[in-house]
């Protein structure tokens, strides 16, 4: 009856339990973490905007992003993947979201920071309806865990607008 | 000889209804299994509830041999989910991050544009040739939960079959000759 197969294979599904049972505590704690991040976003400097040939506004900007995440951090955190967006809406679109900045965090200690940045995705429209656009920019951070959910938040920040005229 | 000898006796040794048992508790664990599998399916909405990654493309947030959970809720895509998506022309899923989305007035159809967190640029290389978007047909879930290691098995099989084979024939033994 107690043959080594036997016990090995008691041994090997009593571990495999312990540890999902581990996994899922470490996942089910991170509900219960009430993170209150701060963040802001300057723009500092249209550096050009103008029409591309094949009709697309793009704009590149200088951003000086400033954010505090570490509340964000939980010991079952791995890191947290942060980006700003702008995002807006035209006539043909509902909603436009581009990424222009993200970053990778670590660990806690760098979930403080102040980066001072061109825009690293291009700013491109569909269309050619930024020039005097009003739009949001957005930080939203998604947390990736050692193991288990993903959470994603984010703040939104309004009230920013392009010029009226290229340049 | 002695462990060789002992199991050909067994199998010699055992009558019909045991046999029959044997195959029908084997039937209840394939067709168990294909009932979890289907049932994944139908609750999250994902044609493939659960992908291993296979490439470094999001390291260091997922690495190799990482898996997976997906979901495909009726929710449009947004920027910074993480999705896996089908390109045409191509057999294996990829799994990147949404860094743009244009999202339709009328009709609600999304232009999508993915990159991988540990790539310099973004996918449009990848997409199909031409392509500049992708639509939201080709998005087969959006990640939800993640679990480290535990895809090395299915790697470790795909990659040497051989591995596969023996655990296969090592269980279907094991079965066959185990006593009750």
């Amino acid at each position: 009856m107690h043959s080594f197969g036997h016990r090995a294979n008691a041994v090997a599904t009593f571990a495999v339990t312990i540890l999902a049972a581990m996994c899922f505590a470490a996942s089910f704690s991170d509900n219960f973490n009430t993170p209150t991040p701060t963040a802001s976003v300057k723009i500092l400097n249209i550096n050009w905007f103008q029409k591309e040939a094949n009709g697309n506004d793009e704009v590149s900007m200088t951003l000086n992003i400033s954010a505090d995440l570490s509340s964000l951090f939980t010991w079952n955190t791995k890191q947290v993947f942060v980006f700003v967006a702008a995002e807006y809406e035209t006539s043909q679109n509902a909603l436009n979201q581009v990424s222009l900045w993200d970053g990778i965090i670590p660990a806690k200690e760098h979930a403080k920071f102040l980066i001072h940045t061109t825009n690293k995705y291009r700013f491109i429209d569909q269309g050619s309806n930024l020039k005097g656009k009003e739009f949001n920019l957005t930080m939203h951070w998604h947390i990736m865990p050692k193991t288990g959910k993903m959470f994603a938040d984010k703040i939104v920040m309004t009230g920013y607008r392009l010029p009226e005229q290229y340049r | 000889m002695g462990f060789v000898g002992d199991t050909v006796e067994s199998i010699r040794s055992m009558q019909i209804r045991q046999v029959l048992t044997q195959i029908i508790s084997l039937g209840m664990i394939v067709t168990s299994a294909l009932i979890i599998w289907k049932g994944l399916i139908v609750v999250t909405g994902s044609e493939s509830p659960v992908v291993v990654v296979l490439s470094g493309s999001m390291e260091p947030g997922f690495k190799r041999g990482d898996i997976l959970f997906l979901h495909m809720s009726k929710d449009p895509i947004r920027t910074g989910e993480i999705v896996v998506f089908n390109v045409d022309g191509r057999e294996i899923p990829i799994v990147h991050r949404v860094i743009k989305v244009h999202e339709r007035q009328d009709t609600k159809e999304v232009d999508i544009l993915t990159k991988g967190d540990n790539n310099f640029g973004d996918d449009r290389l990848l997409y199909a040739h031409g392509q500049l978007w992708l639509q939201q047909h080709h998005i087969m879930g959006r990640a939800v939960g993640y679990l480290p290691y535990v895809g090395w098995v299915t790697i470790i099989m795909t990659e040497k079959p051989f591995i596969k084979y023996l655990l296969i024939g090592a269980l279907g033994l094991l079965v066959i000759t185990s006593k009750e």
